[in-house]
């Protein structure tokens, strides 16, 4: 197919368009769109000060590295405790946004904090229910099988690995705590033992 | 007050959290009376986005009444109904001055690249967020605004992020009259910026994704043609054989982290969080829009590195715009677009669920069941 300057197939009709589709071309003109241009000076926000008052109560509080100081509004929501904590503020401390390590210590931190937080949910008033907090008796009046099947869905191509990733570093890390207790309790002699 | 918590990958509850209060002069606390689940915060769901805490609570879009307000709040009293940006932000640092509100330096300590969000992981600023009883709403002289009479309690909540960024990402396509706008994805930000599309004078606008009742939706509401990427072989085949070979002119992203379409990427980025992101609607994005043409991303991405085609789009000539919405630089013209009739958000909502069921809608969404497309958190 040879390619000429003209743009390929027919132009829409605007009147068309228009009579189809309501609004069509209401914000045509760049200058009715709301964020052009990108920046704009002087625009007024609501801001009665040059500099925001600092929030009280920081001391301790993890910050990028990449920040000067504390921002002067901050969240408060979880604050950094145990295990987890220590790990995540290595990772605000030692490493820049820029380095992969501190995303990936963030990850970690993550995770223990999951595993931790469930742990010490056994020994609370409210340990955790897997059957109420992954919510899957929203299945039952929510079409599972009709919403899933019949229905071409792609996603259904790997869903069978999904238990193996979620299910599998739980198995592995268990064998390996397994082998580690063997390995600092058992005598030596008594390992190999059925 | 009762809150939505995280509990770890897959694992939300509800529980008794105290109240938030009053920590900085210009603060506010709103009583939440509709929050809704969005797309991404199926990423901190899935465990995608790092330092996402135990205990946390999330939901960035929610509407509400004042329930308190700091000592230096000049704009807004007890008793006003609010709608509240997904966007946390000072209204006076470099970025706020510029009105890249989205990108406000002075909110989110825990990171630059940023700016902050509700209920969002201590990446976005470690703020507590709206599927809950109550919310402590910081600058609130710069953030909310007061729903204005007549408009639907609905479609104000879905101004708040929904809407607002499919407008925004459809802004920063540059269409002109005429253009094929492609849009990569059938999630509310896609249908709201394929509906945007013809706001801009779009000529064509094709929606793409794999799931039919999501694509029978971009016909009703966004009256785009459709295409379902997993009963075609190629879907860039089939886009450049629908647009005479050239590509089309913008393609935009509603679709990030977690695209699907490709097993590899999906299970390295999605499953094992190798990547940042799956970029299989990117990497799709470069490949079918035209060269010179542009490329806009609403799709949520975490922050490592994802394997992106970016040969493809320097030799293509390919400009490539993204950010978090600037929410609040919409809602004078998107309140206009309403008040005549050209939109309404509230039709994209679906399901709509008491938060004390909270756990259920995540799972529903997450396993997009039951046709759900946009999920309403009742709260009062």
């Amino acid at each position: 197919m040879p390619y000429t300057a003209d743009k390929p197939g027919s132009t829409p009709d605007p009147d068309v368009l228009r009579a189809r589709i309501p609004g069509w071309g209401s914000d045509l003109d760049p200058a009715d769109r709301p964020a052009f241009p990108r920046e704009q000076p002087d625009i007024v926000t609501g801001a009665h000060w040059e500099l925001p008052e600092q929030q009280p109560g920081g001391a301790g509080r993890e910050r990028s590295i990449e920040h000067e100081r504390l921002t002067p509004v901050f969240g408060t929501a979880q604050p950094l405790h145990g295990a987890s904590g220590a790990i995540r503020r290595f990772a605000y401390d030692r490493f820049s946004e820029g380095q992969t390590a501190h995303w990936l210590l963030l990850v970690l931190g993550d995770r223990v904090d999951a595993v931790t937080a469930h742990a010490a949910s056994l020994f609370s008033t409210r340990p955790d229910d897997p059957i109420t907090e992954s919510g899957v008796a929203g299945e039952v009046a929510h079409r599972p099988i009709a919403s899933r099947f019949g229905r071409g869905r792609i996603d259904l191509k790997h869903a069978w690995l999904d238990p193996i990733l979620v299910v599998g570093p739980w198995v592995l890390a268990s064998v390996l705590a397994v082998k580690l207790v063997r390995a600092v309790f058992l005598p030596a002699a008594k390992r190999g033992k059925k | 007050m009762k809150a939505m918590t995280y509990r770890g990958p897959y694992k939300v509850r509800v529980e008794e959290k105290p109240d938030p209060t009053i920590q900085h002069p210009n603060d506010a606390i709103v009583r939440v009376e509709l929050a809704a689940i969005c797309g991404s915060d199926l990423h901190l769901y899935h465990g995608m986005l790092p330092d996402t805490r135990v205990g946390h609570t999330f939901g960035h879009e929610f509407i509400g009444r004042v329930e308190q307000v700091g000592p230096s709040v000049q704009n807004l009293k007890v008793g006003d109904r609010v709608m509240v940006p997904f966007n946390i932000f000072c209204g006076s640092c470099f970025f706020c001055a510029r009105g890249l509100f989205s990108n406000c330096h002075n909110v989110n300590a825990n990171a630059t690249a940023v700016g902050g969000i509700y209920g969002y992981s201590h990446t976005a600023g470690g703020y507590d967020g709206g599927q809950a009883e109550l919310v402590r709403v910081p600058f609130a002289d710069v953030g909310p605004a007061v729903i204005p009479d007549g408009v639907n309690p609905e479609d104000a909540l879905l101004l708040t992020d929904a809407f607002s960024t499919g407008y925004f990402g459809a802004q920063l396509a540059d269409i002109v009259e005429g253009d094929t706008a492609v849009v990569f994805g059938a999630g509310p930000i896609g249908l709201a910026a394929a509906r945007s599309c013809w706001l801009m004078g779009a000529g064509r606008v094709i929606v793409v994704d794999y799931l039919d009742y999501r694509l029978r939706k971009a016909e009703e509401f966004a009256f785009a043609e459709t295409i379902n990427f997993g009963q075609v072989n190629d879907i860039v085949l089939e886009l450049k054989k629908q647009t005479g070979g050239l590509g089309a002119d913008v393609v935009i992203d509603a679709v990030g982290a977690e695209a699907d379409g490709h097993v590899l990427q999906h299970v390295t980025s999605a499953k094992l969080k190798l990547q940042g992101g799956s970029p299989v609607a990117l990497n799709w994005a470069i490949d079918s829009v035209r060269k010179a043409g542009t490329i806009s991303v609403m799709g949520a991405y975490g922050p490592l590195f994802s394997a992106v085609k970016f040969g493809d789009a320097m030799n293509k000539g390919v400009t490539m715009r993204m950010n978090q919405a600037p929410v609040k630089r919409q809602w004078p013209r998107l309140l206009e677009h309403i008040a005549a009739g050209h939109i309404t958000p509230s039709e994209m909502i679906t399901h709509r669920i008491p938060l004390e069921h909270i756990a259920e809608g995540y799972h529903i969404f997450s396993s997009k069941l039951d046709d759900i497309i946009k999920p309403v958190i009742t709260v009062a």
